[in-house]
């Protein structure tokens, strides 16, 4: 238990520490005192000796990208999370169920259409949530174990949504929208504005407090299907609450955020290694790595290269390789 | 008190069992007796609600619980099945914990009162020392003594088993079945599947024997369980012989050479 307490002091201070230095990074420099002074003056009345373009940069620019990695982040690895635990398999990560899918082809439509950037991410969340919504309303009409309907339907809507990506990148216009599509279907923060954040930040509460709220029935989801019914948990209803939970925070942080892989599968497992897979503990300290891995993931993105580097590269990249080394080292945090 | 009238179970439009009958008061012993694949955990699974029964009701104190949510019935049944493992790495006293699910609603956690009734079970069936330890990664008798530890934990009337000694070494079997009697004394009644005969001769305060889609009810197996039915039931030949052990009066079933 002590040990569980300092795992989550030293993941706190970390968060902190990332968080204060991502104001740093970029193209801009800002030192350490005028960024805290910049910070609190929010709070505190504090005699103004920096720019206003420091002040437009640290509020207008960097805030809000990195309040999205963090939300993004955290909300890929929580939704991870769950879903290993209902399905009981350490595999599965967010977009098992389409979501992923269905608000790429949103987006995609999107700029097909040359809708502008909000009309992209309400497309990309609606068709997100639509791809989960017709998985789980086809699934209830299998009359098969309900966890493999869910699997099984999710990969065929998941691919069909492809398809329609793909149909929309073939007609789409090679010089300006492929581009874009393509872009965003790498995922990235770039361009991120207050208004953004903003928009995403309710669903994606709404998504998380219920979460949190049953985290410990969670560990009972986990279990055997006829075992949790019997320890009288009602899995049909609570996976309800679980996808559709899920389901919000995936697709507002995909509308913002494009596609990014990985980090619900790595980050779930690598929290299990560090507390164990009680949910009441690892809801939080899941959340905590996600937003703190993110959001380093991405101050490298920006940090590193003149030109962006896509997220979903990134976390692919520094993901898989780091996905093999904790099978090495720590061995697994699941059994079978 | 559970009572099970007219029932009628299979699987999808398969039927496996018709028109069982049968009550059980607290303090019975009903063992379940049958060959493979006859409808042991058919029934079981149906009493338990897993599987919809075809016709029939199951009664708990004269209400049909087939409106029951899973709360309500786990808070009346617990059950042990057969086999059972867990994904991910819980510890024993997490896996024991969740015993207490019933008592919860969606939102709350255990409260320290539900560890210490955990902790209490633990303690019954002596396994206190494998609380921190892995649950999926001990034997499978011990796994089953952990199982047990949560039925306990969820303190309900009636505890049903699907084969509860299969695992257990031949001391672990004989702790395990010395429990089912103090668990009687207070007041629980137990329903299990079993493959050892003996063990309605020495435990069972009924047996129901189930072959060929149908369940007959015997009263008093120790007295009343003789070596024909037995011999129809499992299509060998057996010969029940009887102990006198002083005060101590069983019998044991062999089979015929």
């Amino acid at each position: 238990m002590k040990n569980i307490v300092n795992i989550r002091r030293f993941l706190w201070g970390l968060l902190i520490f990332v968080f204060l230095l991502s104001f740093a990074i970029g193209r801009y420099p800002i030192d350490m005192e005028t960024l805290i002074k910049v910070l609190l003056s929010k709070v505190f009345t504090i005699d103004k000796t920096w720019s206003d373009t420091v002040e437009t940069i640290v509020f207008r620019v960097r805030l809000p990208r990195i309040l999205a990695a963090m939300l993004v982040g955290g909300s890929l690895s929580l939704s991870g999370a769950v879903y290993q635990g209902m399905f009981k398999n350490p595999l599965v990560s967010p977009d098992i169920l389409g979501v992923s899918a269905g608000a790429a082809f949103g987006a995609a439509l999107a700029i097909f259409l040359s809708f502008n950037t909000v009309g992209i991410q309400i497309s990309a969340f609606l068709f997100g949530i639509l791809g989960v919504a017709l998985v789980y309303l086809i699934s209830i009409k299998v009359k098969e174990d309900p966890l493999i309907s869910l699997v099984i339907i999710g990969i065929l809507v998941g691919s069909i949504f492809t398809s329609l990506t793909s149909i929309i990148k073939y007609i789409a216009d090679t010089e300006d929208k492929l581009p874009t599509i393509t872009f965003w279907l790498m995922g990235s923060l770039s361009g991120i504005l207050p208004k953004d954040v903003k928009r995403v930040f309710v669903p994606i509460l709404v998504g998380i407090v219920p979460l949190y709220l049953l985290r410990w029935k969670l560990n009972v989801l986990s279990l055997d299907e006829d075992e949790a019914k019997t320890l009288g948990l009602d899995t049909g209803r609570t996976r309800i609450i679980v996808i559709i939970c899920s389901t919000l925070m995936t697709a507002a942080s995909v509308s913002i955020s494009g596609v990014i892989g990985w980090i619900g599968l790595v980050i779930p497992h690598l929290g299990r290694i560090l507390v164990g897979p009680d949910y009441r503990i690892l809801v939080p300290i899941t959340i905590l790595l996600g937003s703190t891995y993110l959001l380093i993931i991405d101050n490298i993105a920006r940090a590193f290269t003149t030109v962006e580097i896509p997220l979903g590269i990134l976390t692919s990249l520094i993901g898989a390789p780091f996905f093999i080394f904790l099978l090495l080292n720590k061995g697994r945090s699941w059994n079978r | 008190m559970i009572k099970v009238k007219g029932l009628t179970c299979g699987y999808g439009d398969k039927t496996i069992l018709k028109d069982v009958s049968f009550t059980g008061n607290s303090g019975d012993i009903i063992c379940i007796l049958g060959p493979n694949g006859s409808g042991k955990s058919t029934l079981i699974k149906t009493i338990l609600g897993l599987l919809k029964p075809f016709e029939g009701q199951v009664l708990i104190d004269n209400e049909d619980i087939k409106n029951w949510n899973w709360r309500k019935r786990a808070n009346k049944i617990s059950y042990i099945p057969q086999s059972f493992s867990s994904t991910f790495q819980y510890k024993v006293k997490d896996i024991v914990l969740m015993g207490r699910n019933s008592y919860l609603r969606l939102i709350s956690s255990p409260s320290k009162k539900d560890e210490q009734i955990a902790e209490e079970a633990m303690e019954k069936l002596k396994i206190l020392h494998l609380k921190d330890k892995i649950y999926s990664q001990l034997s499978g008798g011990e796994r089953q003594l952990v199982k047990i530890a949560q039925a306990l934990a969820q303190q309900s009337e009636i505890i049903i088993m699907d084969e509860p000694t299969n695992n257990l070494d031949f001391s672990n079997q004989i702790v395990m079945l010395g429990y089912l009697k103090e668990w009687i004394r207070e007041g629980v009644t137990v329903i299990m599947a079993t493959h050892c005969p003996e063990h309605a001769f020495l435990y069972g305060t009924k047996a129901l024997l189930v072959k060929d889609e149908k369940v007959v009810e015997i009263d008093n197996p120790k007295e009343n369980l003789k070596e024909k039915k037995l011999r129809e039931l499992y299509n060998v030949d057996l010969k029940i012989i009887e102990i006198d052990l002083k005060d101590k009066a069983s019998k044991i079933c062999i089979p015929v050479f």
